[in-house]
């Protein structure tokens, strides 16, 4: 009896608060699809005004869709400003750093996680440490010191210095260490040497991080702007965003149609793989984040 | 034993031998420059430098650049991380209330700016912000009449802010969102019951469950709009008037000006900041919690 009653009133509350949440719904929608258009109007100018000849960009009243598009913009980048050598070199950069951090970040994550050595605990505390110091704190010395090593203007020296990161090490721990022991003891029992069961046990089981790593670190060094600046001196060793910036404050400052088009080269690879990947980039930076 | 060590050290080794020699050393060789005269003649021969003391910074606090510089940078932090975790959560609120349809397109589009790179989406924005870019064309169609946005001392700011918060607000919205998913329903059903708003239960439920979220991101924001650089990097070159010049660009300049002391000092300054306001605000929300 009391059931019935209970039931029956919870319906009828339902069924009252959904008719009275309609208008707060459509506005909620309503709202959201505001916002989402504002934040996406950046990227649609982008795109849209890349494929416009310069004097229809500057025109006034500007006009969103192209009146007549043309591909030239991406031609001449490509052609006079060599932009397909500095794709080259981002993805070169971007690639290394990527390889880098996952190999080992793994390693040193499962030495972190698993084993057992002298001055582990300060190091990790080190580890921990560096994950606050800013970028601008460190490129003066990295500058000297990759200078000193004579890889100033070169692909090492681009690579080098973010081969490795605290971030990569912090979260294969992290992960490592909720791998059971028994696990490994088993293997250990079965005669497996430490490398082996790295190999054949924890690696396999680690996919989910290593794909966070490597899109974080991807990420990164596909828009890391500051250090290839500094480190970049002719332009065979720019890269896109350096490529990009010194072009859009040099004597081409006011070409609006190559600048878009240089933007559309820089941010297009990203938001492809974004948007192929997209459930993995906003998992792995609320992992980072809530860890 | 012995064996089990040299294994150990097998696996941290290379990442050990990496991160003593481009992550550790140059925090500490940045300290040290901090307080010597190093300048970019010295660079091959470090042995021919002397200790100044704390000069540097004694200088730093007697610039009018600097002093500007660290006045810029506490405007753009104090605006900027709380109008992002406004916006933050407000729509992780919005995405989390209820919302079926299309809440994978809404969280991917507003999290689309992440991923950009800020020297492309610069460009962008810099004619947007034009005289007669679209900001003030929107603004001219409810009467108000735009500023010259970057080339005025007083709106080149709030101009990056806005172009930053835009940039950003996506990664607090994830975090937000995920910590709202923390939230046990039958708590809020509960406050409902005995009488509570939408809005009282938010205020008195979910926001005190929502504090270690919080912390977390007040802190991940202030480290990364500490370093505000990127933004009046290419969008201002810190004007006007050094209106946007912050304590990294002010760094980055000194470096370029061939002072690596100063520019050490300065980058110092921000390492001192960010500690200090991480610590406070593990204290303030520790002590709520």
């Amino acid at each position: 009896m009391t059931t019935i009653t209970a039931s029956t009133t919870a319906a009828t509350a339902t069924h009252t608060a959904s008719r009275s949440l309609r208008p707060a719904r459509i506005l909620l929608y309503g709202a959201l699809a505001l916002g989402l258009i504002a934040t996406l109007a950046p990227f649609a100018w982008m795109f849209l005004g890349s494929v416009k000849p310069t004097g229809e960009i500057v025109a006034a009243p500007s006009a969103w869709l192209p009146r007549s598009p043309t591909l030239g913009n991406f031609g001449q980048l490509l052609s006079k400003q060599n932009f397909g050598l500095y794709f080259f070199n981002s993805t070169v950069v971007a690639a290394s750093c990527v390889l880098g951090n996952l190999l080992f970040s793994s390693m040193a994550g499962y030495a972190f996680a698993k084993l057992d050595f002298a001055g582990k605990k300060l190091l990790f505390g080190l580890v921990l440490t560096m994950l606050i110091i800013p970028g601008v704190t460190t490129f003066v010395p990295l500058f000297v010191l990759v200078s000193n090593l004579g890889m100033s203007n070169s692909y090492l020296g681009l690579i080098l210095p973010f081969v490795v990161t605290p971030l990569g090490v912090f979260l294969m721990r992290q992960f490592i260490r909720d791998i059971p022991d028994s696990l490994l003891e088993a293997a250990r029992l079965d005669g497996a040497g430490e490398v082996r069961i790295f190999l054949r046990v924890v690696v396999p089981l680690c996919r989910p991080p290593l794909a966070t790593l490597a899109i974080l670190t991807f990420l990164a060094q596909w828009n890391n702007f500051l250090w290839p600046l500094v480190i970049a001196q002719t332009e065979d060793h720019y890269t896109l965003p350096v490529a990009l910036a010194l072009f859009s404050v040099g004597a081409n400052g006011t070409n609006y149609g190559l600048l878009l088009a240089g933007a559309v080269t820089v941010v297009t690879p990203i938001v492809l793989l974004f948007l192929v990947l997209q459930k993995q980039f906003i998992q792995g930076i609320a992992h980072t984040g809530i860890k | 034993m012995a064996r089990r060590t040299f294994v150990a050290w097998g696996f941290c080794g290379p990442f050990i031998a990496l991160f003593a020699t481009f992550g550790v050393w140059p925090v500490v060789s940045s300290l040290s420059m901090s307080v010597t005269d190093i300048t970019a003649r010295d660079i091959r021969t470090p042995f021919s430098v002397d200790f100044v003391g704390v000069s540097h910074y004694t200088a730093l606090f007697g610039d009018p650049v600097f002093r500007r510089a660290a006045v810029n940078t506490l405007y753009f932090v104090a605006a900027g991380i709380p109008l992002t975790m406004i916006i933050a959560l407000a729509l992780a609120v919005a995405l989390n209330s209820g919302i079926r349809r299309a809440k994978a397109l809404f969280r991917v589009g507003y999290f689309a700016p992440v991923v950009t790179s800020v020297v492309a989406i610069a460009v962008v924005w810099r004619y947007l912000y034009e005289p007669d870019g679209m900001i003030n064309s929107a603004l001219a169609v409810i009467g108000i009449h735009g500023p010259d946005w970057l080339n005025d001392p007083h709106w080149a700011m709030p101009a990056l802010i806005v172009m930053a918060v835009w940039r950003h607000f996506g990664i607090p919205m994830v975090i937000f969102l995920a910590g709202l998913q923390s939230v046990p329903a039958d708590l809020l059903e509960s406050a409902r019951v005995d009488g509570a708003t939408r809005w009282q239960a938010f205020r008195n439920v979910t926001l005190p469950l929502l504090r270690p979220t919080t912390l977390v991101v007040a802190v991940l924001l202030s480290i990364g709009y500490l370093q505000f650089f990127e933004e009046p990097f290419v969008m201002t070159s810190g004007g006007p008037l050094g209106s946007t010049t912050s304590i990294s660009y002010y760094a980055y300049q000194q470096f370029g000006f061939g002072n690596y002391g100063m520019a050490s000092a300065a980058s110092y300054v921000l390492v001192a900041a960010i500690a200090l306001l991480s610590f406070v605000q593990f204290r303030i929300f520790r002590a709520k919690a």
